[in-house]
């Protein structure tokens, strides 16, 4: 075979992946790959304005579509500015491919321009990753890579690509694989595991699935079989910020998000449940609240691909290794096989129903402001018949689009979970956006989050992606203010948001719509212009500026002490609590 | 407040790996990012077409810790396996120490004495020093280092456990 530069042997790799879109920043470690795929017929190139972005949409890219997201930026600065996004595709599991330029070989060590060890600094933040010294080599590697990022848990993998690897040829000899000689997880549970969860929740009186962003991981068959199990069994589904969307929040046993921010009935029903089936899910600090206190009289089932995930903060009681859609589906067909009965749940039902009744999410409605809570519940019933894919950016906005943004179907709800990341949510749109150009996707953010990735603003207009920037604007570092009045008695160190621009001429600026909505009676028609209005489209919703998001349970706080309103706030903390994140 | 601690347990892990650039750094650097300990970490090549590496960690944590490292190292990608002696049963540990010690009189006799009943050899003399090398446990190891404080010890190089299951199967 005849013999290839290594940048044209890497970009054979990506068309035989599949790969139709790169999200990425030139520089000149990677100038010999921009070169191979300069006007490439297969493969579209989406030139971000920050490396940190090009990895945020290849997440949202990822978390839209199901297939592995690729990044290319250059050694040095482009590779440390994407640190933020791999270790946020790691947190939250999220498949994508990092090609990143480095200094030809002879100079890796010489601290030369733009160097920096990026497979020392990416190390424990990716799922792994290569430094490649031999273009014969790279072709191998780069397929193997993407079996790693897709196989198992799914996460990041970079590829660290010296420029002189990327010149010299080699024999490209290499075809995807199918199997690692060494990475081989565990992906289907056995008969005799799918039989004792079953046994379990056949006789189970008040069982609870608690499910996470592993079913969506798992595929769209994953989120179809929990809506049958859930429909065999008529037990509850209650899910983590990330699996939200697996079941439809319209059905009856749907009970909200659980944890810091979810709801009162799903909290109490976890704090008293007899059987707990986690499903792709990780029992997150976020989930459980103090662990001592978490679902004390409960048998606990997890499922999860991990085995690290299993056992780590919670002692379960059925671990099962697994890919949680295999599991599901095993799952429904035993019960068939077995033919086994849905239990009386009328009594579990019936207590579920008390706590709904506290109506939870409920917040005091003002006629002047804007309450940030009604934004976001008229910005869904607006939009729900566009089904829109919505990304969110890190603070109360995000608590409060995952508590009155409801979602009925997976890989709609694109938001930072493990990680936290403010600014993920424009990029991750744009991501979204270049996989469906016609889909509604709307990025609700806050004035703080937006700014930290405003840069984007200037990659959707050359695109030409008509996304939606919906800003809840209070002026302050909403999340930060909140935690401050609760444990530092109001002390507002630095989380006011000064010298904010004027969003509608920033977004004019970039060649978008702005939009800004003052006062409840502009509410309605401000959303409906963004949504009718074609291009990119930035709204300044101003919001009640003092408004928290409720419930909340206080870190180191058990499910069953949840503060349902402002009221019950203090303003002080022990130590204990203050050393908890 | 104040940081609570839990009681730790001793493990002898050993870890099957691809010989390949930055492994090491990987599974030290896990140890590290997780709060983990390590007591000891010996590595070396082990088949014939140098391509794997056995390493063997001397760790301590609560039981749960230890499960968590096991099914820490067990996911990254290098890793063909994990083996936990000390839960799998009898295992032969050893260690080699390399002991010097210098001295005149008494304490030279002390210090050649006390090597015999050790079993360690000497590898250098001079007429004021010894070099002792000495394979063992790690605690006949650590005894024979603290007798040799008492007469003249110099410097000691420990090379930490390598560890093999007893009986005829592989761990």
């Amino acid at each position: 075979m005849a013999e290839k530069s290594g940048a044209d042997i890497l970009v054979d790799t990506l068309v035989e992946q599949g790969v139709e879109v790169i999200f990425g920043y030139p520089g000149g470690a990677v100038l010999p790959i921009y070169d191979a795929i300069f006007e490439h017929p297969k493969i579209r190139h989406i030139l971000v304005r920050h490396e940190q972005a090009a990895t945020h949409a290849a997440e949202g890219y990822a978390r839209a579509t199901g297939k592995p997201g690729v990044v290319l930026v250059t050694s040095g600065p482009g590779a440390t500015n994407a640190v933020t996004g791999i270790t946020d595709a790691f947190m939250d599991s999220i498949p994508m491919v990092v090609i990143t330029g480095q200094v030809p070989t002879p100079l890796i060590g010489s601290d030369a321009f733009q160097e920096a060890d990026t497979v020392g600094i990416t190390r424990h933040c990716c799922k792994h990753n290569y430094l490649v010294k031999d273009p014969a080599k790279l072709g191998a590697v780069m397929h193997e890579a993407f079996f790693i990022a897709t196989h198992g848990r799914p996460g990041p993998v970079v590829v660290d690509i010296p420029k002189d690897v990327q010149v010299a040829k080699g024999s490209p000899s290499a075809a995807p694989v199918s199997s690692h000689k060494s990475y081989r997880p565990k992906t289907s549970a056995n008969t005799a595991e799918v039989d004792a969860a079953l046994d379990l929740i056949a006789k189970a009186d008040a069982p609870i699935f608690y499910t996470g962003g592993g079913i969506i991981n798992s595929g769209p068959e994953a989120s179809a079989s929990l809506r049958r199990i859930a429909e065999l069994t008529g037990a509850p589904v209650t899910s983590t910020l990330m699996g939200l969307g697996a079941f439809p929040a319209t059905s009856p046993q749907w009970m909200g998000m659980l944890g810091m921010h979810g709801t009162y009935e799903a909290n109490m029903a976890m704090n008293r449940a007899d059987l707990v089936i986690c499903l792709g899910a990780r029992f997150d600090d976020r989930v459980t609240g103090r662990l001592d206190a978490f679902s004390p009289d409960s048998t606990k089932i997890h499922v999860d691909i991990d085995r690290s995930s299993i056992n780590k903060t919670v002692a379960v009681d059925l671990p099962i290794v697994a890919d949680v859609g295999d599991f599901l589906d095993a799952l429904c067909a035993r019960w068939e096989e077995r033919k086994l009965e849905g239990r009386d749940l009328s009594e579990w039902w019936a207590r579920i129903k008390g706590w709904r009744a506290t109506e939870c999410l409920a917040y005091p409605e003002h006629d002047k402001l804007i309450m940030p809570q009604r934004a976001i519940e008229n910005l869904f019933k607006a939009t729900r018949d566009h089904n829109p894919i919505i990304t969110t950016e890190v603070g109360q906005h995000q608590m409060w689009a995952a508590q009155h943004f409801h979602f009925d179907d997976p890989n709609k709800w694109l938001t930072s979970g493990g990680l936290g990341t403010m600014g993920y949510g424009l990029p991750a749109a744009i991501g979204a956006q270049i996989a469906f150009p016609d889909a509604l996707v709307i990025d609700i953010a806050g004035e703080a989050s937006i700014q930290m990735n405003i840069q984007e603003l200037a990659t959707a207009t050359q695109y030409r992606l008509p996304v939606k920037i919906f800003i809840l604007n209070n002026e302050y570092m909403g999340m930060v203010r909140q935690w401050q009045e609760l444990t530092y008695e109001s002390r507002y160190s630095s989380s006011y948001s000064d010298a904010l621009p004027d969003f509608v001429k920033l977004g004019e600026a970039y060649g978008w719509t702005g939009i800004r909505i003052d006062k409840p009676e502009e509410l309605d028609s401000g959303i409906e212009t963004m949504i009718n209005t074609d291009g990119p489209v930035i709204v300044d919703c101003r919001v009640a500026k003092l408004a928290n998001c409720f419930p909340m349970i206080p870190s180191g706080a058990a499910h069953t002490e949840m503060l349902l309103q402002a009221d019950e706030v203090s303003g002080k903390m022990d130590d204990e609590a203050k050393a908890l994140v | 407040m104040h940081i609570k601690e839990t009681d730790p347990e001793r493990h002898v892990l050993t870890v099957t790996v691809d010989n390949e650039a930055g492994i090491l750094a990987r599974i030290a650097g896990m140890f590290t990012a997780r709060g983990y300990n390590i007591e000891s970490l010996t590595v070396a090549d082990v088949t014939e077409d140098h391509a794997i590496s056995r390493i063997t960690i001397v760790t301590n944590g609560p039981p749960h810790v230890i499960e968590q490292i096991i099914a820490q190292l067990d996911r990254l990608v290098p890793v063909h396996k994990v083996a936990d002696l000390t839960d799998i049963g009898p295992h032969v540990q050893r260690e080699l120490a390399l002991v010097k010690v210098a001295g005149v009189g008494e304490h030279r006799i002390e210090a050649l004495r006390l090597a015999e009943v050790y079993r360690a050899s000497v590898v250098d003399a001079t007429t004021e020093s010894f070099i002792f090398e000495l394979t063992g446990a790690p605690d006949k190891i650590q005894s024979f280092i603290d007798l040799m404080r008492q007469v003249g010890l110099v410097e000691v190089g420990r090379t930490g456990v390598v560890a093999i299951v007893r009986g005829k199967e592989a761990s």
